[in-house]
């Protein structure tokens, strides 16, 4: 048996939850006022992820970087790798938005897109 | 100089909602100007997700939000100018302003739109003692020197003020490897919504102390520390609480400020509590035919809102000039009152007979309250009483008027926005 705190996103109320987990298997959520508070409890410790966002160096267009996301969300412990290879990319303008800019990125089958034109110049 | 019937002064998501619903609305002679070197306003720097659930049901980030609607402009050969800094609005509507393709010219509008956004409060405003070295950035524009520009401002920060812009910050600082030691808020709650502190603190093991304050700057040529303190319940700070740590950067994300010179000079009439426009339900400031929308008029924290609201100050906007470029009649005008923890609202008096059958009327609360309710007084008689489990400062609230209740109470002078634990 296991015990988590996390604070609740899902409105100002910020409920303070505990969540009780046997062999990495949910078994209470507490400390919720609504559902809410519950199904983000059960996916916030089994399965944690994010949307990443974040720019990519841009060359021979009419700016510096462009702004870039991950397509889905990937897994939250991924974040850094994920970052290392978005810094490490660099593109060549034009591009569109929800241009593939990195493929597959850090191994997580999550494609990285641009999130704004950038025109060539 | 070519005139137009609706100016609009400012291109980011205020201005742009606007001239798309005055085009939509059958006004063909629209004109924004944007100072920037291109439309979108501040979304073009918030490159994080998040925007346009309300609008489009889908999580985009700030410039796919902004793009939305700077692709209906351009569908809708809606004319702007860019690199346009607006230098005067005169109160007969003739809209002074310079570029360097066609110098100073004037546009005489039969109505403006007052779409600016609004500015961060800076060091200067906020009473910080210590050196004044190079290292200290208001959050905003951190956030441009990263994301637009492509700098790192530095590698060890400090942030003060929880706002959602500074924590944001705390966050992509982290992501491009700098060290965020902490956050401090002089309140004892933050202003910033609770997905943003999960997300961009807690993710990142950065501490948010409460009720803090920055209390000194080292360092004469650059940032070399910065000392915090905890305060009191007078907002001072208590002797002996204080935490050093050194760092090259110290971020401000106290408040935004809605961006207003051109408006007082104009003579709009100001509310010192949004430090916007004062308003009534068509949007209209007291000078007839000028209109204000989105961060000018109050700040925001969702530009979902911002949208909806500049496309009512678009359709208003078509709608005084398709009439004939009338004044708002002085009879028949309900006040509207916030008070007992309401702070204020917008608009701020309702002309019934331009009422639409439905109106929002934004507002926010000054404390944070749990377990309470927002009330609605026509004149002395309670008519609504939401129950609400949480109102706090950072989150805007909202009371939608029916035009058909109104016309139940024909001698309705007093609308009052109130808080009530029971």
């Amino acid at each position: 048996m296991e015990t988590r705190e996390l604070t609740c996103i899902g409105c100002p109320m910020g409920c303070l939850l505990t969540v009780t987990l046997d062999n990495g298997e949910v078994t209470e959520v507490k400390g919720n006022t609504c559902a809410k508070g519950d199904i983000y409890a059960r996916k916030e410790v089994v399965n944690p992820t994010r949307i990443v966002t974040s720019t990519v160096k841009i060359t021979s267009g009419d700016k510096e970087r462009v702004s870039v996301k991950t397509a889905n969300d990937i897994p939250k412990n991924k974040i850094f790798e994920v970052m290392k290879d978005i810094d490490a990319a660099e593109v060549k303008a034009p591009v569109k938005i929800g241009d593939v800019l990195v493929k597959n990125v850090a191994g997580t089958g999550v494609d990285v897109i641009a999130t704004r034109n950038v025109e060539a110049v | 100089m070519k005139t137009y019937d609706i100016v609009i002064v400012g291109g980011g998501p205020a201005g742009l909602a606007a001239a798309v619903a005055a085009k939509e609305a059958g006004n063909d002679s629209i004109l924004i100007l944007e100072r920037d070197h291109e439309l979108g306003g501040i979304l073009n720097q918030c490159i994080h997700n998040g925007f346009g659930l309300h609008t489009f049901k889908e999580e985009l980030t700030g410039p796919e939000y902004a793009y939305r609607f700077i692709k209906q402009v351009l569908d809708l050969g809606i004319e702007y100018k860019l690199n346009t800094m607006v230098m005067d609005i005169a109160a007969d509507k003739t809209v002074t302003a310079m570029n360097r393709e066609d110098g100073m010219f004037q546009i005489p509008a039969k109505a403006v739109i007052l779409a600016m956004g609004c500015r961060e409060r800076p060091r200067g405003a906020l009473n910080i003692p210590g050196y004044r070295p190079a290292g200290i950035f208001s959050a905003g524009t951190a956030q441009r020197l990263v994301n637009i520009e492509g700098y790192m401002p530095g590698r060890e920060v400090v942030i003060l003020g929880s706002g959602d812009i500074g924590l944001i910050m705390a966050r992509r600082m982290t992501l491009e490897g700098a060290k965020v030691k902490v956050v401090a808020e002089l309140l004892p709650y933050s202003g910033g919504l609770k997905r943003n502190i999960v997300q961009c603190l807690d993710d990142y093991g950065i501490p948010l102390k409460l009720s803090h304050t920055v209390v000194d700057i080292e360092g004469k040529e650059h940032v070399t520390a910065v000392t915090i303190a905890e305060v009191g319940p007078d907002r001072k700070p208590i002797p002996g609480t204080e935490e050093r740590y050194t760092c090259d950067t110290l971020l401000l994300s106290c408040g935004l400020i809605p961006e207003n010179e051109l408006s007082r000079s104009a003579g709009v009439q100001m509310s010192p509590i949004t430090s916007g426009p004062v308003v009534n339900e068509s949007l209209e400031t007291n000078i007839p035919g000028v209109f204000a929308c989105g961060n000018v008029l109050h700040v925001h924290d969702l530009v979902d809102y911002v949208s909806e609201e500049a496309k009512r100050a678009g359709q208003n906007a078509v709608k005084y000039i398709n009439d004939g470029c009338k004044n708002a009649e002085a009879s028949d005008v309900i006040e509207l009152v916030a008070t007992e923890g309401a702070r204020y609202t917008v608009p701020s008096t309702i002309n019934k007979s331009r009422m639409d059958d439905l109106l929002t009327v934004r507002f926010r609360v000054g404390d944070v309250y749990k377990n309470s309710f927002v009330s609605v007084y026509f004149d002395d008689e309670r008519v609504m009483h939401n129950e609400k489990r949480i109102l706090a400062p950072g989150e805007m609230e909202q009371i939608i008027l029916q035009k058909k209740k109104l016309d139940e109470y024909p001698n309705l002078k007093k609308i009052t926005v109130k808080i009530e634990k029971e």
